[in-house]
C-alpha cells in the first residue's frame, strides 16, 4: 500500500460524501476565507518591517517582532485547538489489510503536516524575511529564522493534537487549553516567568548561531514521536476504535411532565446531552461562555464601546443555544429513520428542542446577571439580548437545522475524531451574532443605547408573539426536506 | 392492507424497483425473498415513506403512504440499527417507542413480559446501553419494539439474521402467532429460504426489482424457491 492509496481514498472520502456535493456555497466561502487570511498575512509580512521602522525609529523592528512572537505562537495554539482536527481518516477497515500500523499513523500524521494552518505564518514570514534581507540583514541568519519559524509552527502542529487527546480522554473539553493558554498568558504578564524575552532570547541566540536551530529540530521529533505512539497505541480495535461499554446512569427526568406533549422528546433530549461525549462538551462551554464577559467589561478600552455589550450579551445568554442548536436535527440522525416512520408529529419534536434553548437562554441570563457589577448598562443589554435570542436566534438556527445534511455519529470514540467540529460550524453561526450585532449598532448609532436595546426587545417579542406561526413554518421546511436529510444522515462521511 | 399499484423507483437511469401490482390482505404473513439489489429493502423503505416513488403509489388500509402520515399509527417497523437510540438502555427505548405509540409504562412492561424467553435474559435489567449490545441482542430488542402498541402492519427486513439459532425459532413462533391469532399482517425479508417458507404463508421473489413468483406456502415452495435460485445463480 502506497502513500498514494491513502490519498486516494481520502480523496474520495471527501468528494464523494453528501455533505460536499450538498454545500458547495459553504465551501466557496471557506474558501474565500482561507484567500482574505493569505492576503492578510502577505500584507502584514510585507508592510510589518516598513511601519515598525517609521513607528519605533530608534528600535531594532527585527527585535520588537521577536518580542511579540510569544503571543504570536499562543494565539496560533489557542486558533488550532478550535478549528484544526487531526486529519480523519477512518483506518478500522485498513486494520485487517496487509499495511503496516506505523504506516497508517505515519500517513495521518505527515498529512497534517501540510494543514493549511502550517502554511498561513510562511505567508507572512518570507516576505518579512525577505524585507530583513533587503535592509542588509545577515543573509544566512535571516534563513535561519524563517527556518525556525516554520520549525516552530510545526511543533505547534503536533503540540495541539496532544492537547487535544488530553482533553478529549479527560473529558474537560475546552477547559485544558484555556487554562493552558490562560495561564501562561498571566505567568507572563505579570513577569513571574517572561516568556516574551524567553521565546525572543532564544530566537535571537539560534539567529546568531545557526547551530542552535537543532534545538527545536529535536523538539519537533520528540514530539512527533509522542503522537505516534499515541496514535499507534490506538489503533487496535480493544482500545478506542471500539466503544467501552458504560455502567448506564439513570434518571427518571419525571418532572418534564410539565411540558406535556414534548416531554418524551425532553427526555431524549436530556439524555442525549448527558450521554454522549459530543453534545455534553455544549455543557461544559456554557462555563466558558459564562466567563466571556470578563475578557470584555473590566476592560477599560472596551468602556466606551457599549455597542458590544449587546454582542456580549447574545454570546453570554446564547452560548448553548448556538452550540447545541447548529447541529439540530444531526444529534438525532443515527436513528432519523426510525423517527421519520413513528406516529411523531415533527413539531412536537422541535418543541422539545426549542424550549431546551429557551430554557438555557433564561438560566444563562439569570446566572449573567453578577455583571450588574460593571455597569447597569449591561444588565439591560444582557437582557434585550436574551430577549432577542428566545424570540428570533431559536427560530433562525431551527430553520437553519432543516438545511443540515452532516450526520453526527455519537457513537464515535475519540481516536481520530477530536473535536468533530470544523471552520464551517463557526460559519454557520455568523448571522447569528452578526444580525443582532448590526441592528443594535445602527440603532445605537443613530439614536442611542436604550433604543438599541429596545429595538432588540422588540423584535424577540415580535419572535415570541408568533411563535406558533414560525414553527409551523419551520416545521414545513423540515418536512419538506424528510427525504433528503434521511438519505444524508444514512451515509457516513 | 397494502395495495402496491404501479410502483417504480429510479435512481437516475437504473430502476431498482418496479411492481405493477402486489395487494396483501389483512392479516397474511408475508414473506419477501430476492438476491441482493433484488429491491427487498427499497420497498419497504416505501411502504414507511423514507425514500419517495418515482411513480405509483401505495395504500396502506386505504391511506396513501407517500401523502398522508395516518398509516403510522397501526404500523411499525425494524429495519436496521439505525432504528435504535444507542444511548438509551432497552428498557427506556421500549417505554420511549411505547409512548410515542400511546402507551403507559405498565402497558409496555405487560408486553415485554411475553417475551422473557426471547431476551434470554441478555436484554432486560443490564445496566447496558444500546449502543453497548452485540448485533444479535441489538436486533432483538429492535424487533420486540416494533411489536409495541398493537401494531396492525409490522415489517421486519432480514429479522433472523445475526440471531443465535434459538432465537431464531423462537422468533418464527412470535410472527406466526401475530398472524395467525391476531390477525397482524407481518412483512418479513430474508434470505433465509426455510426460514420464510416455515413462517408466512404467502412468499414474493423479487428479482431486479421486478415480481417474479407469487407463491401460496406449500409443502412443495422450499423445493421450488431452491429450485428457483440454483438456476438464477448459474448464469
Amino acid at each position: 500500500m502506497k502513500i498514494k492509496h491513502f490519498i486516494s481514498l481520502e480523496w474520495k472520502q471527501y468528494f464523494r460524501s453528501a455533505y460536499w456535493q450538498k454545500s458547495m456555497a459553504l465551501n466557496v466561502l471557506l474558501v474565500f476565507v482561507a484567500l482574505y487570511f493569505v492576503v492578510t498575512f502577505l500584507a502584514l509580512g510585507i508592510a510589518l518591517y516598513p511601519i515598525l521602522k517609521d513607528t519605533f525609529p530608534e528600535q531594532d523592528p527585527f527585535k520588537i517582532v521577536n518580542s511579540y512572537l510569544f503571543y504570536w505562537f499562543l494565539a496560533d495554539v489557542l486558533m488550532r485547538f478550535f478549528f484544526q482536527k487531526l486529519p480523519v481518516m477512518s483506518v478500522k477497515p485498513l486494520l485487517t489489510l496487509p499495511i503496516k500500523r506505523s504506516k497508517v499513523v505515519h500517513y495521518v500524521l505527515g498529512k497534517s503536516s501540510f494543514s493549511f494552518f502550517n502554511f498561513l505564518p510562511l505567508f507572512a514570514v518570507i516576505p518579512f524575511g525577505v524585507m530583513l534581507i533587503i535592509n542588509d540583514y545577515p543573509l544566512v541568519s535571516v534563513i535561519f529564522w524563517m527556518i525556525t519559524i516554520f520549525i516552530i509552527t510545526l511543533i505547534i502542529n503536533f503540540l495541539n493534537f496532544i492537547i487535544e487527546s488530553i482533553s478529549s480522554e479527560t473529558e474537560l473539553s475546552y477547559l485544558p487549553i484555556i487554562a493552558l493558554a490562560g495561564g501562561l498568558f498571566a505567568i507572563n504578564y505579570f513577569n513571574i516567568i517572561s516568556f516574551t524575552n524567553l521565546v525572543s532570547g532564544a530566537i535571537s541566540s539560534i539567529y546568531k548561531t545557526p547551530l542552535f536551530i537543532v534545538i527545536p529540530v529535536l523538539i519537533l521529533l520528540g514530539l512527533y514521536v509522542v503522537n505516534f505512539s499515541k496514535l499507534k497505541k490506538q489503533l487496535y480495535l480493544d482500545s478506542s476504535l471500539k466503544s467501552k461499554a458504560q455502567e448506564v446512569k439513570a434518571s427518571n427526568l419525571e418532572w418534564t411532565r410539565k411540558f406535556g406533549d414534548a416531554a418524551p422528546f425532553m427526555q431524549l433530549d436530556l439524555k442525549l446531552i448527558w450521554r454522549n461525549k459530543r453534545p455534553r462538551s455544549s455543557i461544559f462551554i456554557l462555563v466558558i461562555g459564562l466567563f466571556y464577559g470578563l475578557f470584555f467589561y473590566p476592560n477599560p478600552v472596551y468602556q466606551d464601546m457599549p455597542w458590544m455589550y449587546a454582542f456580549v450579551g447574545i454570546f453570554v445568554t446564547g452560548i448553548f443555544l448556538i452550540n447545541f442548536g447548529q447541529f439540530i436535527p444531526a444529534w438525532d440522525s443515527g436513528y432519523y429513520k426510525m423517527l421519520m416512520s413513528q406516529n411523531i408529529k415533527y413539531k412536537q419534536y422541535l418543541k422539545s428542542k426549542y424550549t431546551l434553548m429557551v430554557v438555557s437562554v433564561v438560566i444563562m441570563f439569570v446566572l449573567s446577571i453578577p455583571y450588574v457589577y460593571f455597569g447597569l448598562e449591561i444588565l439591560l443589554a444582557h437582557f434585550a439580548a436574551a430577549i432577542y435570542n428566545i424570540g428570533v436566534n431559536t427560530h433562525v438556527i431551527l430553520f437553519g437545522g432543516s438545511f443540515n445534511r452532516k450526520k453526527i455519529d455519537l457513537n464515535q470514540r475519540a481516536a481520530f475524531n477530536y473535536q468533530g467540529t470544523g471552520a464551517v460550524q463557526w460559519i454557520i453561526g455568523i448571522p447569528l451574532m452578526l444580525m443582532p450585532l448590526a441592528i443594535f449598532g445602527a440603532m445605537y448609532y443613530f439614536f442611542n443605547f436604550e433604543i438599541g436595546c429596545l429595538a432588540l426587545i422588540i423584535l424577540g417579542v415580535i419572535g415570541i408573539v408568533f411563535h406558533q406561526k414560525l414553527m409551523n413554518f419551520i416545521t414545513e421546511k423540515y418536512l419538506d426536506s424528510k427525504y433528503k436529510m434521511i438519505q444524508a444522515f444514512g451515509q457516513d462521511n | 392492507m397494502i395495495n402496491t399499484a404501479k410502483l417504480t423507483k429510479t435512481y437516475g437511469s437504473k430502476t431498482v424497483l418496479d411492481i405493477e401490482s402486489l395487494d396483501i390482505p389483512k392479516g397474511q404473513s408475508f414473506g419477501l425473498v430476492g438476491n441482493n439489489g433484488a429491491g427487498k429493502t427499497t420497498y419497504f423503505s416505501l411502504l414507511l415513506d423514507l425514500i419517495k416513488p418515482s411513480k405509483g403509489e401505495i395504500r396502506s388500509n386505504g391511506i396513501l403512504v407517500k401523502e398522508s402520515e395516518d398509516w403510522k399509527p397501526f404500523t411499525s417497523a425494524f429495519i436496521d440499527e439505525s432504528f435504535l437510540i444507542g444511548y438509551l438502555t432497552p428498557e427506556e427505548y421500549f417505554y420511549f417507542i411505547g409512548e410515542l405509540r400511546g402507551q403507559n409504562k405498565a402497558d409496555v412492561d405487560a408486553l415485554l413480559s411475553q417475551f422473557e424467553d426471547f431476551f434470554h435474559g441478555e436484554i432486560l435489567n443490564q445496566k447496558k446501553y444500546l449502543r453497548d449490545l452485540s448485533k444479535g441482542n441489538q436486533k432483538k430488542a429492535g424487533i420486540v419494539a416494533a411489536l409495541i402498541g398493537n401494531p396492525e402492519v409490522i415489517i421486519l427486513d432480514e429479522p433472523f439474521a445475526n440471531l443465535d439459532p434459538t432465537t431464531q425459532i423462537r422468533l418464527k413462533g412470535i410472527i406466526k402467532n401475530l398472524a395467525e391469532k391476531q390477525g397482524v399482517t407481518v412483512l418479513v425479508s430474508s434470505h433465509d429460504l426455510m426460514h420464510v417458507t416455515d413462517v408466512c404463508e404467502r412468499i414474493v421473489v423479487l428479482e431486479k426489482g421486478k415480481i417474479v413468483k407469487d407463491l401460496t406456502t406449500s409443502e412443495a415452495t422450499l423445493k421450488e424457491l431452491e429450485a428457483h435460485f440454483t438456476g438464477t445463480e448459474t448464469y
